[in-house]
């Protein structure tokens, strides 16, 4: 159970925390019956009132973490909305994937904002949005192929921004799985919306080849970085004899984006 | 105490399993009592101790996970190599593009761990196609979205398991690949199917421990893997 572990983590700078726990072993004696067979998203939360009930509080790092991915889910998931309602989706497999991509969407932002309260911290809230992006995108409810293409860098950049935080989330077991568990539907987006792209004409594969988006310069910035064929000092292009051409090498590795760069890419996006 | 994996814990005596499920309080009251955890770690690693003689070994620690990885990547290139040598009949242009360049992904996964473990590499293991009618559309597409998709919940279920936040990075990166894939691969299968049964009521990808994983993975590998001494925390 890794539970006992995060406990001994704490236990390493804070040789208190069984007697933090001592008072409360009520809600630990709870907490551990609950048993295995617990649902891995209540996990979290239930983690969360146990930290909050020792110590009246949780890392600020990583509520920090939590809040950032809560501001891009509200993002996207107010994209989705307008663009349900405004954009002509042709009905049928397109219409069917955007709806689901918006509910994904719907439910991170409350799987978010549940994980934070129960952590103690306070969800921010939704902002106005400028989906036009200051006039980048002046058709981008008008446009179906306009739409597709900001939802691809959306996405694309919320599997960067994600892959970006792990790091940061590496003292919660917890957390930090079910962050990457998020991380892995926002790819599954990204590629399904790339496949959509690539169906209507668009030169785009489901992964991303070099530093091409197949959009322009505008998103350039969501993209800029993805073009490494070196990954922990080891040339990925043609490895060890094998036939491996450098845009399969760049394509089979997703690269970070920090925290800052996540934040100027969408920043034109909020009103 | 935390190495034993389920597998072992299944092939414990009964009143062992009782034990282990009620270690956490008892850990807690030895805490209280001043005593010490040594005795119970004991008591664990002498139930595993001769497993780790059999097959071939992963290691512990981040190595361990590594290993882990490359083994799901030896499979997964193995598979994709003799899809691509010979494709299914009916394969249209996109299908034959999208899999060779998934194939090459496969390749330079396997190759890159190969490197980075250097000498801890586990050897090449042998796999076991049998079941898989590679002439087949429907076998094919099918035995790759199964591999996609497991892949994708092994690296979720594993990056909590790394002590390096580098390593973890880097899973982190080719994770998001196989997500692409197996969104690809279900789509080709059946429209609308990005995410299928692999989210969850919260929609994020479910995610499987590697005991859960070598068990699904097992069918197709002949090389017996001993993932024994893998981090359980």
């Amino acid at each position: 159970m890794n539970l006992i572990n995060i406990i001994e983590e704490i236990e390493k700078v804070d040789s208190d925390v069984y007697e933090r726990f001592s008072p409360r072993r009520k809600a630990m004696k709870s907490f551990f019956n609950m048993g295995s067979k617990i649902a891995l998203a209540a996990i979290p939360l239930s983690l969360g009132s146990m930290f909050k009930k020792a110590y009246g509080q949780t890392p600020t790092g990583i509520l920090d973490v939590l809040n950032f991915a809560l501001t891009l889910e509200h993002l996207e998931y107010n994209f989705y909305l307008k663009g349900c309602a405004k954009v002509g989706i042709p009905a049928g497999c397109d219409s069917e994937s955007i709806k689901t991509i918006r509910m994904d969407e719907a439910k991170h932002v409350k799987f978010l904002e549940t994980v934070i309260k129960s952590l103690g911290g306070t969800p921010v809230k939704e902002a106005k949005y400028d989906f036009t992006a200051k006039g980048t995108f002046p058709d981008v409810f008008t446009n179906y192929a306009t739409f597709l293409a900001v939802a691809q860098a959306f996405e694309d950049t919320g599997v960067r921004a994600y892959k970006g935080q792990a790091g940061n989330l590496i003292s919660s077991n917890e957390v930090l799985t079910a962050a990457l568990q998020i991380h892995s539907v926002e790819a599954r987006h990204a590629s399904h919306i790339r496949w959509m792209r690539q169906q209507m004409g668009v030169d785009v594969k489901p992964w991303i080849t070099g530093k091409e988006s197949g959009i322009g310069a505008a998103v350039q910035a969501s993209y800029d970085g993805e073009e490494l064929d070196t990954q922990a000092g080891i040339l990925i292009t043609n490895i060890n004899g094998k036939d491996i051409p450098y845009e399969a090498a760049t394509e089979c590795f997703d690269e970070p984006l920090t925290k800052e760069q996540v934040v100027a890419i969408v920043t034109p996006f909020f009103a | 105490m935390n190495n034993l994996t389920k597998q072992e814990v299944q092939e414990l005596p009964e009143e062992s399993k009782g034990f282990l499920a009620s270690r956490v309080q008892r850990r807690s009251f030895l805490k209280y009592a001043g005593m010490s955890a040594v005795g119970i770690a004991l008591v664990a690693a002498g139930c595993k101790k001769d497993k780790q003689i059999e097959g071939v070994y992963l290691g512990s620690g981040d190595i361990g996970i590594l290993n882990y990885a490359y083994a799901l990547e030896q499979l997964e290139a193995a598979f994709y190599i003799q899809v691509v040598t010979s494709f299914y009949s009916g394969a249209s242009d996109d299908e034959k593009i999208f899999l060779t360049d998934i194939r090459d992904h496969e390749i330079a996964h396997r190759e890159f761990f190969k490197n980075a473990l250097g000498g801890s590499a586990i050897p090449s293991l042998e796999v076991d196609f049998s079941t898989i009618d590679f002439t087949s559309r429907a076998s094919v597409l099918g035995t790759a979205m199964a591999f996609e998709d497991l892949g994708v919940t092994a690296y979720d279920g594993a990056g909590y398991l790394f002590k390096s936040a580098d390593y973890l990075l880097l899973a982190g990166k080719i994770v998001s690949v196989e997500a692409r894939h197996a969104a690809l691969i279900r789509e080709l299968l059946s429209t609308n199917t990005f995410l299928g049964a692999e989210v969850d009521s919260n929609s994020v990808n479910i995610s499987r421990s590697p005991a859960e994983v070598l068990s699904a993975a097992g069918k197709y590998i002949k090389t017996k893997i001993n993932a024994g001494d893998l981090p359980t925390a």
